[in-house]
């Protein structure tokens, strides 16, 4: 029998490791266009130290090691590029603690944003966290490795990494670490106002560490939600309206977005404004407030609010949004590429105008749009392009379409988010040669033989 | 082109200028009611264009029949008059036009038209029903709604090429010359726009307040009495055949129904607010619907009744959080008949 096998069927128990075929495969691909690579292993730990032994054996035999959440990132982040292990991190999903009176939780990494968000409203209604617009099986941690937002980035701070109260993460050498108030005293309040080390370990793909828990921050969760649609078609005004409504202060979250289906939404910019209240009373004055933020644009009948009938707003009020799960299969074939890229909000006319662009020489459909991030700090412009997985033209265009999206979303002054090791190139292309000597030097002190998600962040030679 | 039967002299000569003296959302006394339709008549910039929220309650107020909303359409969209906002509209106009998707199912007489309302499908089944052909869809489908819109010219343009499917498709095939309308806005567009602007119609419009009165003396023994208090709410194509409301009255008693007197049923009924958010007079909308909803709880009706469907999704949830039950009327009467 392969010895590593055993080695790590000793570690975690035999039912929780595999090299079966099978497995391989479903573990060499996502549903991107990223090319598939097998890995040699797959492995569910249950504890961190069991992640503990599990890395500090793939580092004494140098395997590459590759930390996975939900596997929903769409851009290969998870693929093994040089095999090795993938670590499913899904079994270790225990809510460890919620604590009410200071608001925030602390869970295992592998914990799904649908359980957290289940938990909190059995057991907490009066709290929520930010949830992203993944499918629910998408795992805290692995959001948080790759720098997510969600529904409350635009009212609560911004991305979800800002949100994070503590970690505790698993070191190349197998030592386990906790970042934050934790490593000082028992709760996990906080990353001040000591050192912040947590972003050595977020938006980092797994390169540094395997995040093994989360201190997350907790936000009320008022009875009351309204949803709001208002309607343009002049994409150069966008960025005035969406600072009219970030400004009043009143809304939860704010997405704007562009779809040619259906048919009626054609040309048209749609901005999608969700708003919680506590009481009727406070609902009327914060819808009244957003109308009249935008009361210009709307007594020149070149704009207005959508009139939603009920079911499509039971519809719109959730988090996740569906809607973009939804579209993900309109080509049928189970492809999608989404390509995000983090811009400033000044940027989304030019955003918008480059996908139509891009996505008219390709001839293919797409979504595009646009969530607001830290109250209009930046916005999470994403490109969404469905495609079927049985069609290999297909998926040679829009992987076309995805690179030539990459550049122009750094060519307009953005970068692209959670970006395959292409789009990574292109980042560190365009980066200073210190801030990459720097990244290079810090992986190299916490990752010596390199086993950490190879081929991430590196420039290829 | 068709072109509004429209007699100016009838305005001239009369005294009381119902169609704005009566209007709930124009204030004007007497003298200025006058003088702003006097410009509308005469094709002039009047503040009743602008002023005007599409309630198509004038329609009914006019003595004369002389078609006061429909003239006052007309001139909105001869001056670029957009009550709702241009995006809004452009995409409605999109989002209604015909699909294509029509083909041959013939239709045998008692035939339920259900406009374009695929999500009231379900409502159409019970003893009521029983035997009756079902028509609906984008190809078929009325259009009148652009009235809200300023946009009659939507409504000349696709109308004729409706009744043309309906016809050929539909009624032809199954040797049927008549349906029912299920909704009022089918019925206003069939025996008052069409004829209003002589635009021919080559079948017989039957409202669904007539058949199911007689479809429920049919079934008088199957009826258990409600024994209920049930608020009516009037929708604006209700304005185009006022002549039918008696209807309601009549369906209420043979079901054991009370239609409690109220301040805004009848002439004096509210839009449901469902337009006037579309034209973005959201704190009309906000009075409206609370006056409205208020003055139904007040007379200890339990149910809320409609006859339109998108009244019916504008008021369910603020209704509903009054503690009355929204009901279609259709499924009310199949409710008295046990289902």
């Amino acid at each position: 029998m392969d010895t590593i096998y055993k080695k790590i069927a000793d570690i975690v128990g035999s039912n929780y490791v595999s090299n079966a075929a099978e497995e391989l495969y479903i573990y060499s691909r996502d549903q991107g266009v990223q090319p598939a690579r097998l890995p040699d292993y797959v492995v569910m730990p249950n504890s961190t130290e069991e992640v503990q032994k599990i890395v500090a054996l793939a580092n004494k035999e140098k395997i590459p090691i590759v930390p996975m959440g939900g596997a929903l990132v769409l851009s290969g982040l998870t693929i093994p590029q040089r095999g090795g292990i993938v670590l499913d991190m899904k079994r270790m999903n225990r809510i460890l603690e919620v604590n009410e009176k200071s608001h925030y939780a602390v869970v295992e990494a592998g914990t799904s944003q649908g359980m957290l968000q289940a938990y909190l409203k059995k057991h907490h209604p009066k709290l929520k966290h930010s949830v992203p617009d993944a499918p629910p099986v998408a795992t805290i941690g692995g959001n948080i490795a790759i720098h997510g937002s969600g529904h409350l980035s635009q009212s609560e701070g911004g991305f979800h990494t800002e949100m994070v109260t503590g970690l505790e993460v698993v070191l190349a050498s197998g030592e386990a670490v906790k970042l934050g108030s934790c490593s000082t005293v028992p709760k996990w309040f906080s990353r001040a106002p000591i050192p912040d080390l947590a972003g050595l370990f977020m938006g980092w793909n797994g390169t540094t560490g395997v995040i093994t828990k989360i201190g997350l921050k907790l936000f009320p969760s008022p009875k009351l939600k309204d949803v709001m649609m208002f309607m343009t078609e002049d994409v150069d005004s966008i960025t005035d309206i969406l600072f009219r409504i970030i400004d009043t202060e009143m809304a939860e979250d704010i997405a704007f977005f562009v779809s040619p289906k259906p048919a009626y939404f054609e040309g048209y910019q749609l901005i999608m404004i969700s708003v919680v209240a506590n009481s009727e009373k406070e609902m009327k004055l914060r819808l009244e407030l957003i109308r009249e933020s935008v009361r210009e644009y709307i007594d020149s009948k070149e704009a207005g609010f959508l009139p939603l009938p009920p079911y499509m707003k039971v519809k719109l009020v959730g988090a996740p949004q569906k809607n973009l799960s939804e579209f993900a299969d309109v080509m049928k074939g189970g492809g999608f590429e989404y390509v995000g890229a983090i811009m400033p909000v000044e940027s989304i006319p030019e955003a918008y105008r480059a996908g139509l662009e891009i996505t008219s020489k390709h001839d293919i459909t797409y979504s595009m749009g646009a969530r607001i991030v830290g109250r209009g700090s930046c916005v999470m412009f994403y490109y969404a392009y469905p495609f079927n997985r049985a069609d290999s033209k297909n998926i040679e265009t829009v992987a076309k379409a995805l690179e030539e999206t990459n550049e122009k979303a750094l060519e307009i002054g953005g970068i692209p988010w959670k970006t395959e090791i292409s789009g990574q190139q292109l980042i560190l292309e365009r980066m200073e040669p210190g801030t990459y000597k720097m990244m290079t030097e810090i992986r190299k002190l916490l990752d010596p033989n390199g086993i950490m998600n190879p081929g991430n962040w590196e420039v290829q030679s | 082109m068709y072109e509004l039967k429209f007699d100016p002299a009838i305005c001239e000569k009369c005294k009381s200028c119902d169609c704005i003296m009566k209007c709930q959302y124009i204030d004007m006394d007497l003298e200025k009611a006058k003088e702003e339709h006097r410009k509308l008549v005469r094709g002039e910039d009047s503040e009743i264009l602008t002023q005007c929220v599409t309630c198509y309650a004038c329609e009914e107020y006019c003595p004369y029949h002389n078609h006061p909303f429909y003239l006052i359409v007309e001139r909105q969209e001869e001056k670029g008059i957009h009550p709702v906002p241009k995006p809004i509209e452009k995409s409605q106009v999109v989002m209604m036009a015909p699909k294509g998707r029509i083909g041959e199912k013939a239709a045998a007489e008692p035939v339920i038209n259900l406009c374009y309302f695929p999500m009231l499908k379900g409502s159409i089944s019970g003893k009521l029903y029983e035997g009756t052909s079902l028509i609906l869809g984008s190809d078929i489908f009325c259009n009148l709604m652009f009235l809200h819109f300023a946009r009659n010219s939507v409504i000349k343009e696709r109308l004729p090429a409706m009744m043309d499917n309906i016809m050929k498709y539909h009624l032809n095939p199954g040797g049927a010359k008549e349906f029912i309308c299920y909704h009022d806005e089918c019925y206003g567009t069939y025996t008052s726009w069409a004829p209003a602007f002589g635009m021919e119609v080559p079948f017989k419009p039957i409202h669904l307040f007539d058949f199911l009165y007689n479809r429920l003396k049919e079934l008088k023994s199957d009826i258990k009495p409600l024994n209920i208090k049930v608020a009516y709410q009037r929708p604006c194509s209700s304005r185009l055949c006022p002549e039918m409301d008696h209807f309601v009255d009549d369906i209420f008693e043979l079901i054991g129904v009370e239609r409690p007197e109220r301040e805004y049923d009848r002439e004096n009924a509210l839009c449901c607010g469902g337009v006037l958010e579309a034209q973005q007079r959201f704190d009309l909308t906000e009075e409206n619907q609370t006056k409205n909803i208020e003055d139904m709880k007040a007379t200890g009706a339990t149910h809320c009744v409609f006859n339109c469907p998108f009244c019916f999704f504008t008021l369910m949830g603020k209704v509903s959080e009054k503690g009355m039950t929204p009901i279609l009327m259709s499924d009310l009467c199949r409710m008295a008949l046990g289902e």
